[in-house]
Order: C-alpha cells, then sequence, then structure tokens
C-alpha cells in the first residue's frame, strides 16, 4: 500500500501593515529560485495556483509564492471589517504588492497575476519596472467593457452570494476544460465571503480603466507577456490585443481551449504556453 | 440543422431536465414561467420547484412570463454544440456578443442561475452523449 502523499508546497502567515491597519496576510510557496509572485483572481484565493506550486518543471528553477489579498482565502479582513465595504483600489492593489516582496525579501521577482492580477501588472510595469525581472499578464486588459450592469447581483439578500459568484463565473471556464478543475475553480468562487468579489471588481471595472496610461510602459525597463483564454469574454482576445498594441515590445499570445482561469481550470494546458516564458525569462538572466 | 430541430430540443426539455435528479433538486426552490425565443418562435417553459412541467409552443396572444432569453435558431443551435465555439458557450457570452438578449424579472433568474443555465444548456449534454 503507498504511503499518505505530502505535497512539496508550505504556507504561512506575515503580518503587513497596509493603508495603515495591521494585517495577517496568508501565502503559500515551493520551490527554489527566481521567486515568482502569483497573483489570483477577482472574489479567489491562492488556492488557483496549487497546480503550479507542485509542478517541479517551474519549482525547479523558480520559488513560486501566492499569497491570499486580504477579505481572500485564509487572509482576514483587518479589524473593524465589519462596518466598511471592501473595495479593492488600484493605489491599495500596488501597495499590497510592493509590501509582500519587501516583507520576503524578494529580489527582482517575477509577477505573474490572472484577472485583477493581470491587470495590476499593468501598473506594475508603468510606475516600478525597476523592481522586477519580468511581469506576466493572464486574462489582462488596460480597459475591457463590461458583460452585465450591475454587480450588485453578487451582494444582496435575496440572492446567494456563493451560488451567483459560481454561476456566473462557470461561463468563464472553457468547454474542454476538464470537470474536477473546472468545478474546484467554481468552488473558490462559491466560497468567498460577502461582498468580496463585488469589492475586487471596483477595481476590475471602475478604478482600473487604464487607458490613458498605458503608453508610459517601457518594456525595455521590464519584459511584459500578456496571455489571455479564446473563452474569455470577460477579458477578451481583443481586449488584451488592443492593449498590447497601445505598449511597445509586450508579448501577446492567445491561449487555445482557455477561458478566464488558466492556471485553474486547465493546469495542463495552460502549462503549455507558460513553461516558454518563464524558460525564456530565466534565459535572458538580466 | 434547421429550425425545426432547434424546436423539437426546446420542446424536449421536460424529458432531459426531469431525468436529471441533481438538476431538478438544484432547481427545487424554482416555480416560474420564463420564455425562450428561437429566431422569432416563442415557448414558454413552465418550472415547478425544479421540474419542467411543460413546454408550450407560441405564437401566444397574452400570456405572463417572468423572464425572457431569446436568441435566433441559429445562435441555439451554436450553443448546444457539443464543443461550442468562443462566444457560443454560455449564455452571458452569448449576450455580451450580441446574439442573445436576457429581459424581464432578473432576480429569479439571478437567484437561480446555475439551474436556468444548465437546463438551456440540456441539448448541449444530450448531443455529447
Amino acid at each position: 500500500m503507498a504511503g499518505p502523499v505530502f505535497e512539496p508546497i508550505r504556507g504561512t502567515y506575515v503580518h503587513l501593515p497596509l493603508d495603515g491597519r495591521p494585517h495577517r496576510l496568508y501565502f503559500e510557496e515551493a520551490g527554489q529560485g527566481t521567486p515568482l509572485v502569483c497573483l489570483h483572481t477577482a472574489g479567489a484565493d491562492g488556492r488557483q495556483f496549487r497546480h503550479l506550486l507542485n509542478d517541479e518543471a517551474i519549482t525547479r528553477h523558480y520559488r513560486v509564492l501566492a499569497f491570499d489579498m486580504p477579505w481572500h482565502g485564509k487572509s482576514l479582513p483587518p479589524a473593524g471589517w465589519q462596518d466598511e465595504e471592501y473595495r479593492l483600489t488600484t493605489r491599495g492593489y500596488v501597495e499590497l504588492i510592493l509590501a509582500f516582496c519587501d516583507a520576503l525579501g524578494l529580489e527582482r521577482p517575477v509577477v505573474l497575476g490572472c484577472s485583477i492580477g493581470g491587470k495590476i501588472v499593468l501598473e506594475l510595469a508603468r510606475l516600478h519596472p525597476e523592481r522586477f525581472r519580468a511581469l506576466i499578464g493572464l486574462e489582462s486588459a488596460a480597459y475591457q467593457p463590461p458583460w452585465y450592469d450591475d454587480t450588485g447581483w453578487l451582494h444582496r439578500p435575496d440572492v446567494h452570494g456563493g451560488e451567483i459568484c459560481g454561476a456566473l463565473m462557470s461561463g468563464l471556464i472553457a468547454p474542454q476544460s476538464p470537470d474536477e478543475t473546472r468545478w474546484e475553480t467554481l468552488w473558490g468562487y462559491m466560497q468567498g465571503g460577502p461582498g468580496v468579489f463585488k469589492g475586487d471588481l471596483h477595481f476590475y471595472r471602475v478604478d482600473g480603466d487604464f487607458r490613458d496610461r498605458i503608453g508610459q510602459i517601457d518594456t525595455g525597463r521590464c519584459p511584459l507577456y500578456l496571455l489571455t483564454g479564446e473563452y474569455d469574454f470577460s477579458c477578451t482576445p481583443e481586449d488584451t490585443r488592443l492593449t498590447a498594441e497601445k505598449i511597445p515590445g509586450a508579448r501577446f499570445t492567445v491561449m487555445t481551449e482557455i477561458g478566464h482561469f488558466p492556471m485553474a481550470e486547465n493546469p495542463a494546458q495552460f502549462r503549455r504556453y507558460l513553461l516558454p516564458v518563464l524558460d525564456e525569462i530565466r534565459a535572458a538572466k538580466r | 440543422m434547421g429550425a425545426a430541430e432547434t424546436h423539437a430540443s426546446i420542446l424536449s426539455l421536460p424529458q432531459l431536465v426531469n431525468g436529471d435528479a441533481g438538476l431538478v433538486r438544484r432547481g427545487r426552490y424554482l416555480t416560474a414561467t420564463f420564455l425562450v425565443e428561437a429566431g422569432g418562435t416563442e415557448f414558454l417553459v413552465l418550472v415547478r420547484e425544479g421540474r419542467i412541467a411543460a413546454v408550450e409552443r407560441g405564437p401566444f396572444l397574452m400570456r405572463s412570463w417572468t423572464f425572457a432569453l431569446r436568441a435566433s435558431a441559429e445562435a441555439w443551435e451554436r450553443f448546444w454544440d457539443p464543443i461550442p465555439a468562443p462566444g457560443y458557450h454560455d449564455l452571458f457570452a452569448m449576450k455580451k456578443l450580441g446574439v442573445a438578449r436576457i429581459e424581464g424579472d432578473l432576480a429569479p433568474l439571478m437567484a437561480n442561475l446555475r439551474y436556468v443555465k444548465d437546463v438551456v444548456a440540456a441539448p448541449r449534454r444530450k448531443r455529447r452523449s
């Protein structure tokens, strides 16, 4: 009989002051080498990266780290949350990423973000290119037209928040994605705290329109890779293409048989696109 | 496939849904009549506690419905492809693409969204099998 299986992932908490308030942030990591910080999608958590964290082809050369944003996963909201409406802002999101990298002493990490995480790498590229070895945006665009009018559906007493988040997101997964990873991805959405997904979308849909500033990005200072799934109708390949066209040197790839959650919905298909990018970044040795 | 096939798929919803115990269970708090339009032909889908009590084919003179899902027959056919093309793989994707419309009282739809999506996608699951 086979013995118990242990994964190489280690998880712990780091205490960070964010926006002047103490936070306790949960993160997981595996591997060694160049730090690769992974940013999960809106309304989800770092579990989306469990396949990357367990992929020896990646962890052989990269120290993969994935934190749960405050209010998400195992990272609690800050004390006093009960009287607040959670809203993610561009400024707060950049502060979070820099604070995490500083606290762990990460030297010029690669950052890979998806959806809201893909969007924020555009700001990291613009504001802090010297701090990163390379940036990878999945399902990333400076702007993406909304596909429903009112995010209020995500947080109201007569509609179950977990059920509606899962049911809406189900359409953003490619039909080819395996059932197990499809439903695991949706389980993450079904588990979000009340109003958290909606609060993240404040950044995605309202505060995060970067069309007026992406022209300032200099990929000569930090390489930028943009990869988008063909089945993503929230951030479509066309949305990403329009962004990439405004950023000289940005590398744009459409991923077939993938939707809005590449690393979570179909890890085997996604790694076909990610591994060459990671190899290229490693080979550059800047 | 022509419109007749599309219409037959909509008319087969009682059989496809009521034989799926998990789907009926997930819809057990929904009792409503919703409208499905396929290229100008309207159907009323009568849901009673998750079971499809009947599908009635129009034209209708004056009938109530809670919400409506409207698309061309061609769009529904592409939606029911075993592996649908991008944009045709989800009701909201078709809406964003501009080939479907969602109208009426959206609260019961949103409160039962997984159920309703699974009901209208039932012909796709049949074509896959």
